[in-house]
């Protein structure tokens, strides 16, 4: 039996911060590739501590639900899933491109692969295409620009990392006219991003799991698209000129359940009927043109 | 032949000894034995015509096939549910709906007379064990068998002529609720949209806090999707119990979990002891979360708090506990004062209404016009129009 586990950060305060979480894992288990798939969390249940022993599986695949790899990918997750052998030089990354380790927990007797987070995947690159297309309605976007945000240093480099391996892979994939790297709190800054760009269109993605107070209240506010963001915000809204389309955390796109079976895949699973699958069930448009124009390969 | 006698015949070469059905290949020909039928020297059309449609073949398939998994955590509850435990804990609350008691509870039955094995071969059932197989499954077939899980109820019963179970779950509280004015789901995954607020749309961050909201049930399930649905609603329960039935329980103390953190919650492990036990005081007992906390400050220091009498064990501290023990630590850290302040007796009788009423959650429950109640909204106003919010302090 094989299982899979998505690790994602969960929240005390915020009830929406799980449901992506919950989404792609749902769309996965309706694909049938594991025996069992079940969500983890570092604020919600089951803990990343107890999830391994309520899963019948011997093979368990843990997916980490994070836009980059760093303190939680790294430190807190291998650490409460007591893989006591894990030691990060095992992902031999350089911040973008973690693979796998195949590692045992001390509480369970099973073995765990355990996977570079979503986030860094190169598939992610075509779920941010994905969430470009949807919030444009499926405009041709060569004329457009695009915005991916992060959040910046903060505690760790790896984080603006992601943001500008994602900015640079879709810079050379021609599929917009311009694309850039943009933070919340570092330069470039989200705030300019009206006048960051030479196109009338700039798509803003955020590299977030989930929607919550940044990529629903800062980040808007940031961009001057609402004073207040109760109130909400057209999609697109016109800043100094500039028809900003807000796309929200890239997290909630169907798409990211593909890039969880593709880091599971990467690990050895076998998944290859799901993937195929899940991405009929989860693309809007009937083309792969994206997943060619990334130039990715698996 | 039915499927069931098929597996029959093929199993019986090992031997069978389930619930009270006994089948074996002897040199004399089969021997079949159930609560109702002892047959032996027979042969395989005579125990394929004993076996046909018998309801204790149909149960030992049930759990062989159905649910198998032996040893795992699913497959105790599922056993557990019943009253069928392969462990020898024997202890339960076990409601019972169908008009059958404790009685075939196995607690009940340990000290039957073990004497009465009267088998010539030794073997190791006892009459004790048929009388308890016969009860459980007329219970099973006769409006089904009740248990409570936190606080939730869980049904079993036989579903159909084989030996299939089909298991519903709702709160307990809405055991006598007109299943009309329950929302009915049969999708386990369904749970974790239902329990993620409580009745007042308050998220719950804790899943075992006793705050589940009412007005739901779950039918039809079978036991895989049973059990999917409780590890929904109380994540990793069945689990943990069940390593703690095996004697396996993994306890992990206060001051290792307090050790292991890092980022903003390295600071948890300055926590006082005496705190600590102030803390599991306001988090852990079972007005606040219906686990049953089986940690303390250390495998040598107990905490002098009542642990909860709930059904599963809390083997650690959880995130929740860390993150309000890291609220803990910053309030212990603080200086304290000596400090001033004048109230009337009857003001300082009123703060305490309000502290109650906020840590027993009841300041909702308290009403308009009850200006005798110390947490009455326009009672602590007046307090606070008078006295200001630091009550004339400096």
């Amino acid at each position: 039996m094989q299982a899979l586990v998505i690790a994602a950060h969960g929240s005390h305060l915020n009830p929406g911060s799980s449901e992506p979480t919950f989404a792609h894992a749902e769309t996965i288990r309706a694909a049938g590739a594991f025996d069992e798939v079940r969500e983890a969390f570092w604020k919600e249940e089951p803990s990343f501590r107890e999830v391994l022993r309520t899963l019948e599986s011997e093979e368990v695949y843990v997916v980490p639900l994070f836009v980059s790899e760093g303190y939680f990918t790294e430190r807190v997750i291998p650490r409460e899933l007591r893989l006591a052998e894990w030691d990060v030089s095992a992902w031999d990354s350089d911040g973008t491109d973690a693979d796998h380790a195949t590692l045992r927990a001390t509480d369970v007797d099973k073995t765990v692969h355990y996977c570079g987070p979503v986030g860094t995947h190169d598939a992610m690159g075509d779920v941010i295409v994905e969430r470009a297309r949807s919030i444009t309605e499926g405009r041709d976007l060569t004329d457009f620009g695009l915005a991916v945000v992060g959040h910046g240093t903060e505690r760790n480099e790896n984080s603006a990392k992601a943001i500008h391996y994602h900015a640079d892979r879709l810079r050379r994939s021609g599929l917009f006219a311009e694309v850039r790297a943009v933070f919340m709190d570092e330069e470039p800054e989200v705030d300019d991003v009206a006048t960051l760009f030479e196109t009338d269109d700039v798509v803003v993605v955020p590299l977030f799991v989930a929607d919550g107070f940044h990529t629903r209240e800062d980040i808007p506010v940031d961009m001057g698209l609402t004073d207040d963001y109760r109130t909400g915000y057209d999609v697109p809204t016109a800043v100094d000129g500039v028809r900003i389309w807000y796309a929200g955390a890239v997290g909630t796109e169907p798409l990211v359940a593909d890039v969880v079976l593709e880091r599971a895949a990467d690990a050895g699973a076998d998944v290859a009927d799901a993937i195929v699958a899940v991405r009929e069930r989860t693309r809007s448009g009937s083309d792969a043109s994206a997943e060619a124009a990334t130039g990715r390969s698996r | 032949m039915t499927s069931d006698v098929a597996a029959l015949i093929e199993a019986a070469g090992d031997g069978i000894d389930f619930d009270g059905l006994v089948v074996e290949d002897t040199a004399y020909g089969y021997r079949f034995e159930t609560p109702a039928v002892s047959k032996r020297g027979i042969d395989t059309s005579e125990l394929a015509a004993l076996a046909d449609g018998d309801p204790y073949v149909a149960n030992w398939r049930y759990w062989v096939e159905t649910v198998g998994g032996r040893g795992t955590a699913r497959r105790a509850f599922l056993r557990w549910l019943e009253g069928a435990d392969d462990a020898t804990v024997g202890e339960g609350d076990a409601e019972d709906e169908g008009g059958h008691g404790e009685a075939s509870d196995g607690a009940e039955h340990a000290d039957a007379d073990d004497a009465n094995a009267e088998d010539a071969d030794g073997e190791t059932d006892d009459e004790s064990d048929a009388v308890d197989a016969r009860e459980r499954l007329a219970a099973l077939r006769d409006g089904g068998r009740v248990r409570t899980w936190g606080e939730l109820r869980i049904r079993v019963r036989l579903g159909g002529a084989g030996g299939e179970r089909v298991y519903d779950v709702r709160h307990r509280d809405d055991a006598d609720a007109d299943p009309r004015d329950l929302d009915t789901h049969r999708d386990p995954s369904d749970a974790h949209d239902l329990v993620k607020h409580d009745d007042r749309g308050r998220y719950r961050p804790l899943s075992t806090a006793p705050s589940l909201p009412h007005g739901w049930r779950f039918v039809d399930l079978d036991g895989g999707a049973l059990v999917d649905t409780v590890d929904y609603v109380y994540p990793a329960t069945v689990a943990n119990w069940h390593r703690e039935r095996e004697g396996d329980l993994d306890v992990t103390h206060w001051r290792e979990t307090a050790d292991r953190q890092s980022g903003i919650y390295d600071l948890v492990s300055d926590l006082p002891t005496e705190a600590l036990a102030w803390a599991a005081e306001a988090c852990c007992v079972d007005s606040q979360c219906l686990k049953r906390r089986e940690w303390d400050h250390d495998a040598d220091t107990d905490l002098d708090v009542p642990r909860g009498d709930g059904e599963f064990p809390c083997r650690e501290p959880c995130s929740l506990f860390v993150a309000a023990a890291r609220e803990f630590t910053k309030l212990e850290r603080e200086p304290e004062e000596t400090r001033e302040v004048t109230l009337s007796e009857s003001e300082v009788e009123g703060l305490g209404d309000l502290v109650d009423a906020v840590a027993e959650d009841r300041v909702n429950d308290v009403r308009e016009a009850d200006l005798d109640d110390g947490a009455n909204r326009y009672r602590v106003r007046y307090l606070r129009a008078k006295r200001g919010r630091r009550l004339g302090m400096d």
